[in-house]
């Protein structure tokens, strides 16, 4: 390593990631919006023949939004903390930028590639697990490639102790290694029947329950090690950063790290209840997701408790509103998941639109608000001009807090409901209503819903727009701001 | 005793097991703190120094660094 006064952190990757992020941000909520709008209108489905259909649109939005935006704003963070946490630059190292290019360039060229197998219909039919087996093998490449990334700058580091947000992106990669390998392994059909299947078309090695277990041990842990783990790991980096208030309690976060590490793979099966797995590894499945609160809350009260004293600054940086309001509702759903996985509230739970909304309150208000922030406070550094509009950050933060509430309030409402228009019966037993009376009921919330999304889109319209013009137009820095970010 | 009963002894022992490292690791934390031995709260402070230049909250050693 060599040592050199006008040393500078090299942020070329994490840009180009940026740009992805936002790109794929906007076409998941765009496809995402679109999907709300069929189910409370089904005309919309026929727009575009067989490529606008629910049923083809769907894997397209939960992929776009998991594998395109969350990780494209996974890797665009860990470009750039995972720098600055070690205080090593990636200019450094030769070979680390030109792994980073690679990474970069076989992401872009396979994200595209896969959005569009979806949309010809190419699927291994397993929720979030939809890519077919060539793109898997590039999706393995790709993380192979930030693994090397990952563990070569770590190798070069100055400063010795990994700050708690790596230990996050390194669990990430673990996590994410392990479950892909495992709920992937597939065979083409064409090799089970003598020729007669498809070589693009493969099916999973397990059946049955074990498929279905393997299945949700992965869905449920892709939330865990996509939509969790590496966010914790930005709001642990970006919240002390940008309010210049270091984490509460350095401890809490590693304790938090171990308890949900050691509890998160193991509520998977809480998917599967009142369904044909073993009843002690239901009974595991709910009893794990309730201790879950615990680590979950842990990160997320030491993160509030960093605000300590400085809660004026809520008022005075939309930033901090935003990681605020994230882990907020990072509180408000993982509390929510462990209820839903009560045995005998999922019996009312399961299958209804409350599922979405649960993931929606989490997805819509954790992930997503926490990778803007992020990228709010990272382009001003990287791009060495301050923030285009605060006023617009403020317009943003309130449509889409309100688009947020709609969202969960209409599905809490249209899954509860549901749920009890299903179990309902009369005083012989039968059943009072046919599954098209439930339908009817929840059209209108369906109608909300698809409100919320045009609305959290118009702010993520909103947002893109800000990001072009900051790293465009507005006013350059002189110097990089220290804490806060600078805003017109 | 068929497999399925046997996964689920596995997995209860396997919890235990676990819980106990994880308080373990608790008490480790807390009592290290306690002695002087360790200063975990200052790796904070990783975050908010983290310019290139700045001095690292806890040097890599030089015989590492090449």
């Amino acid at each position: 390593m060599q040592s050199n006064a006008a040393l500078e952190y090299d942020y070329s990757i994490a840009k180009l990631f940026t740009y992805t992020t936002i790109l794929f941000g906007f076409l998941g909520m765009l496809v995402g919006t679109l999907i709300a709008a069929q189910m409370a209108f089904p005309e919309l489905n026929y727009l575009i023949g067989e490529y606008g259909t629910f049923s083809r649109l769907r894997p397209i939005h939960t992929n776009t939004v998991v594998f395109g935006f969350t990780v494209s704003g996974i890797f665009a963070t860990w470009y750039y903390v995972g720098q600055r946490v070690l205080k090593v630059s990636m200019a450094e190292s030769k070979f680390l930028m030109a792994i980073g290019k690679i990474h970069f360039w076989l992401y872009f060229v396979g994200a595209l590639v896969a959005t569009v197998s979806l949309l010809l219909g190419y699927s291994q039919s397993h929720e979030y697990a939809q890519y077919e087996w060539p793109i898997d093998i590039v999706i393995v490449l790709i993380w192979i490639l930030w693994g090397i990334s990952i563990f070569g700058i770590v190798g070069i580091r100055r400063e010795k102790s990994l700050y708690i947000s790596l230990w996050y992106y390194i669990a990430c990669f673990l996590g994410v290694s392990m479950l892909y390998l495992f709920n992937n392994i597939s065979v083409p059909t064409y090799f089970l029947t003598d020729g007669l299947g498809s070589v693009m078309h493969s099916v999973s090695m397990y059946s049955g329950t074990n498929d279905a277990l393997v299945q949700w041990w992965y869905g449920h842990n892709a939330v865990a090690f996509g939509f969790t783990v590496p966010i914790v790991a930005m709001i642990y980096y970006f919240l002390p950063k940008e309010s210049g208030q270091a984490i509460y309690s350095y401890k809490l976060s590693l304790l938090s790290f171990w308890g949900l590490m050691f509890v998160y793979l193991w509520a998977g099966s809480h998917h599967l209840l009142w369904s044909t797995v073993p009843d002690w590894m239901q009974t595991m499945g709910s009893a794990f997701s309730i201790v879950l609160i615990l680590p979950s809350w842990g990160s997320a009260i030491n993160m509030l408790l960093t605000m300590k004293g400085e809660w004026n600054q809520l008022t005075e940086n939309p930033l901090i509103k935003f990681m605020v309001l994230a882990s907020t509702f990072y509180m408000l759903s993982t509390l929510e998941g462990p209820i839903q996985a009560i045995k005998s509230v999922n019996a009312i739970a399961h299958f209804t639109d409350w599922i979405p909304g649960h993931v929606h309150d989490g997805v819509l208000g954790w992930v997503v608000f926490m990778i803007m922030s992020a990228l709010f406070h990272m382009v001003p550094r990287m791009f060495k001009r301050e923030i285009y509009s605060k006023k617009l950050i403020e317009v943003q933060f309130w449509i889409q807090t309100v688009a947020v509430v709609l969202y969960f309030t209409s599905m809490w409402i249209a899954g509860i409901t549901q749920g009890m228009m299903w179990r309902a019966v009369d005083e012989y037993g039968n059943l009072m209503y046919s599954f098209i009376d439930t339908v009817t009921v929840l059209h209108p919330y369906y109608a909300i819903r698809a409100l919320s999304g045009v609305l959290y889109l118009t702010g993520f319209l909103i947002f893109a727009y800000n990001m072009y013009k900051s790293m465009t137009s507005s006013k350059q820095l002189t110097e990089e701001p220290q804490f806060k970010t600078p805003m017109a | 005793m068929d497999i399925r009963e046997l996964q689920g002894y596995a997995s209860f022992f396997m919890t235990i097991f676990l819980v106990i490292m994880l308080y373990g690791y608790i008490i480790y934390l807390y009592r290290s703190e306690k002695r002087g031995d360790r200063d975990y709260e200052k790796y904070g402070n990783i975050a908010l120094d983290d310019e290139v230049t700045s001095t690292p909250v806890e040097d890599k050693p030089a015989s590492q660094r090449e």
